[in-house]
């Protein structure tokens, strides 16, 4: 059974004829059945070549018995020509000469000359891609890949990058079937023709998946990837550049300025008298096939939240560098960051978290919300179990941080704790000094102070790498608690983003109204801790 | 590392029976400190770097304000530090007393960012407050 119809036919000719291989062939014809394009390579061309050879046959019985039609015989005699003359300016001679004419009795045979041909050519729309990155041994190349780099993966997506160069020869096959078919009179059907991305993943996705032994799924975060190139043809598509100039932007990194997504631009906007005077429709065979150049395995992120508290006054959040010179030893990213980056064998990592505290100021209570991206980890599966061990792995490293609620999250659950950071309250525990003596009865009223509005500008401690601003803040409420006549502790409930030390001191009068301006005295805040982040994500989990 | 000017504690203006009249950032007829751009609400680098570059450059001979005190004298005071002018105190201008009651808090005159380049060599030209007091100790005995 034929894979194409009669009304294919010229195509079929043209395309053989051109070095064009079967699968391409099929494409054009716009074959939807995705289990032909997995037959064999040489299956395909003998069925192509027999469907030729049929009809080759039948015309060259009726051509024996009745004189022949004019379209015939045209058709007949263009078949002795060889492929070469279809090549060089798209136009397809209109009639042969006239020692060829009497060559219609053995039409058959110059013609297979042309299909035999073909089939040891590297393809000229697909430069291999449909035909070597088929075959099994491409498909054990990349599993040998994938598999030596030891990634844990239930599906995989496969991804292709191709040079931009085939979508050029695309355009320039199908140029050249339908100059064809309007020179022989034939009606063209809408151009639905079969992607070569698509065909491909209809070839090799089942060989990967039965290699790989997980299924392919286009949702799936373990990407496969391989980077085609035909250096041979890379100056193919300097032509647009001179049709369509403004499609081509100077590129940075002297990078080509001839990306995939400019040369298909480019095509879309080109006329077809352009694009026919400055390229052979259909196009000419190469001599290599594509190389592939890089395969690369890559998994998703995966997303780690938890709480953490502080209990050392002398840990920054994030490493403290500066000129390259460490300042304080470690922080509290490098100690979560560094147990799961080895369970979760991951490149890189991303800590973020909902606000932060200074060096010298402790977390308590639950702690404060955060959230660890973890780039392109081999390992993904973990229980609840193992994230509970996880956790106390990370306790017992350390006596400056403990954490909680571990768990894996999905990347939008970060937006959550994000908007923890802006919209929720916080509160504090300050221990404050004051150089005029205080009695109780001088701090009581702090007690009864509520939705205290201030003004506070951009802290002069922050200024360096801060814009100059002033932001209103509400402290909701306030309780002290009188240790002795120039100490005392407040506590208080604050809005998101209130600087409390500028608070206590007044920053030079910078933060309006302030513990000092409040108390009529100069007040200095000597220790600060957060008692709570009132953020109720990520979910506590039962110990 | 950011700069905040104040009045050294030997500045006359600091000493007991002066009275300040007026403080006047207006340096000349087309430069007010006063008319610094600086402010801006945006959180993103490349915006404060742009605020950054509206900000007046100052040299240390870069006059701040003009102080006038009730007893007819006027003092300049200069920033003595070269960068970036982020702000100057308004306080001070709607409450003159604060310049002597808190000189070294409240009543700053103004807040310089150096350049980052610079910011080493700044540090190392000035006093320490031990060298400052070494320098008024030689002062007042080559005075008397």
């Amino acid at each position: 059974m034929s894979p194409v119809a009669e009304k294919d036919r010229a195509v079929v000719q043209l395309l053989l004829n051109a070095g064009t291989c079967p699968r391409c062939v099929l494409r054009f014809c716009s074959v939807g059945s995705q289990l032909l394009y997995r037959h064999p390579l040489q299956d395909l061309l003998k069925d192509l070549q027999e469907f030729l050879k049929n009809s080759q046959e039948k015309e060259g019985t009726v051509c024996l018995d009745v004189a022949d039609p004019p379209c015939k015989r045209l058709r007949l005699e263009h078949k002795e020509e060889g492929a070469d003359e279809l090549n060089h300016n798209g136009a397809i001679p209109q009639l042969p000469s006239a020692g060829n004419a009497g060559n219609t009795g053995n039409p058959a045979l110059s013609g297979n000359t042309a299909l035999e041909s073909s089939a040891g050519r590297v393809c000229n729309v697909c430069l291999g891609i449909l035909q070597e990155f088929c075959e099994p041994d491409f498909v054990k190349k990349v599993c040998q890949k994938v598999n030596s780099a030891d990634y844990q993966f239930t599906s995989f997506v496969f991804s292709v990058s191709l040079p931009p160069q085939l979508s050029v020869r695309e355009r320039a096959a199908w140029l050249g079937v339908k100059q064809q078919m309007r020179n022989l009179g034939l009606p063209l059907a809408k151009d639905d023709i079969v992607q070569l991305k698509e065909a491909y993943k209809w070839i090799i996705h089942p060989q990967l998946a039965e290699e790989l032994g997980v299924p392919a799924d286009g949702k799936s975060l373990f990407e496969v990837s391989v980077v085609f190139a035909h250096p041979e043809t890379d100056e193919e598509c300097h032509f647009l550049a001179t049709a369509c100039p403004d499609c081509f932007k100077p590129a940075k990194n002297k990078q080509s300025v001839f990306t995939r997504m400019a040369v298909i631009k480019a095509l879309e906007r080109i006329k077809e008298e352009d694009f026919l005077k400055h390229f052979p429709c259909p196009p000419s065979s190469p001599k290599n096939l594509c190389d592939a150049l890089e395969i690369q395995c890559n998994n998703g992120a995966v997303f780690v939240a938890g709480r953490y508290n502080k209990y050392s006054r002398n840990l920054p959040q994030t490493p403290w560098i500066i000129d390259g010179e460490r300042k304080l030893e470690s922080s509290v990213e490098e100690l979560i960051s560094e147990h799961l980056m080895a369970q979760f064998k991951a490149d890189s990592f991303n800590f973020s978290s909902s606000g932060r505290e200074d060096v010298d100021v402790r977390t308590l209570g639950n702690g404060r919300p955060f959230a660890m991206e973890l780039v392109n980890p081999r390992r993904i599966r973990f229980s609840a179990e193992e994230m509970k061990r996880l956790q106390q792995a990370i306790n017992d490293s350390s006596d400056k941080i403990q954490v909680r609620d571990l768990q894996l999250v999905t990347r939008s659950a970060i937006g959550r704790m994000k908007e923890g950071e802006e919209e929720k309250t916080k509160t504090y525990s300050a221990l404050i000094w004051t150089d005029k003596a205080i009695q109780r009865e001088d701090i009581a009223f702090l007690d009864d102070i509520k939705e205290l509005r201030l003004e506070q500008k951009t802290p002069l401690r922050v200024l360096h790498r801060r814009p100059l601003a002033v932001r209103c803040r509400l402290i909701h409420s306030m309780r002290s608690e009188y240790i002795d006549q120039h100490h005392f502790r407040l506590h208080l409930r604050t809005q998101a983003g209130t600087y409390i030390k500028e608070f206590v001191h007044g920053d030079f009068g910078r933060t309006k109204p302030n513990i000092g301006s409040l108390l009529n005295r100069t007040a200095d805040i000597l220790e600060l801790d957060v008692e709570s982040v009132d953020v109720d994500w990520p979910p506590a989990l039962a110990d | 590392r950011i700069c905040v000017i104040t009045l050294a504690e030997a500045h006359p203006l600091l000493q007991s029976g002066k009275t300040i009249k007026n403080i006047n950032y207006q340096i000349s007829a087309n430069c007010s400190r006063l008319q610094n751009k600086v402010s801006g609400k945006s959180k993103r680098i490349c915006l404060f770097v742009f605020q950054m570059q509206g900000a007046q450059f100052l040299t240390e001979l870069a006059p701040l304000c003009r102080i006038s005190s009730s007893d007819g004298e006027e003092y300049t005071i200069y920033s003595c530090i070269r960068g970036r002018l982020i702000e100057v105190n308004e306080n001070i201008l709607s409450n003159p007393a604060l310049l002597q009651e808190k000189p070294s808090t409240e009543g700053y005159i103004a807040v310089v960012l150096p350049k980052f380049e610079e910011s080493k060599s700044i540090t190392q030209g000035l006093l320490t407050q031990k060298e400052y007091e070494e320098v008024l100790m030689k002062r007042r005995s080559s005075a008397s």
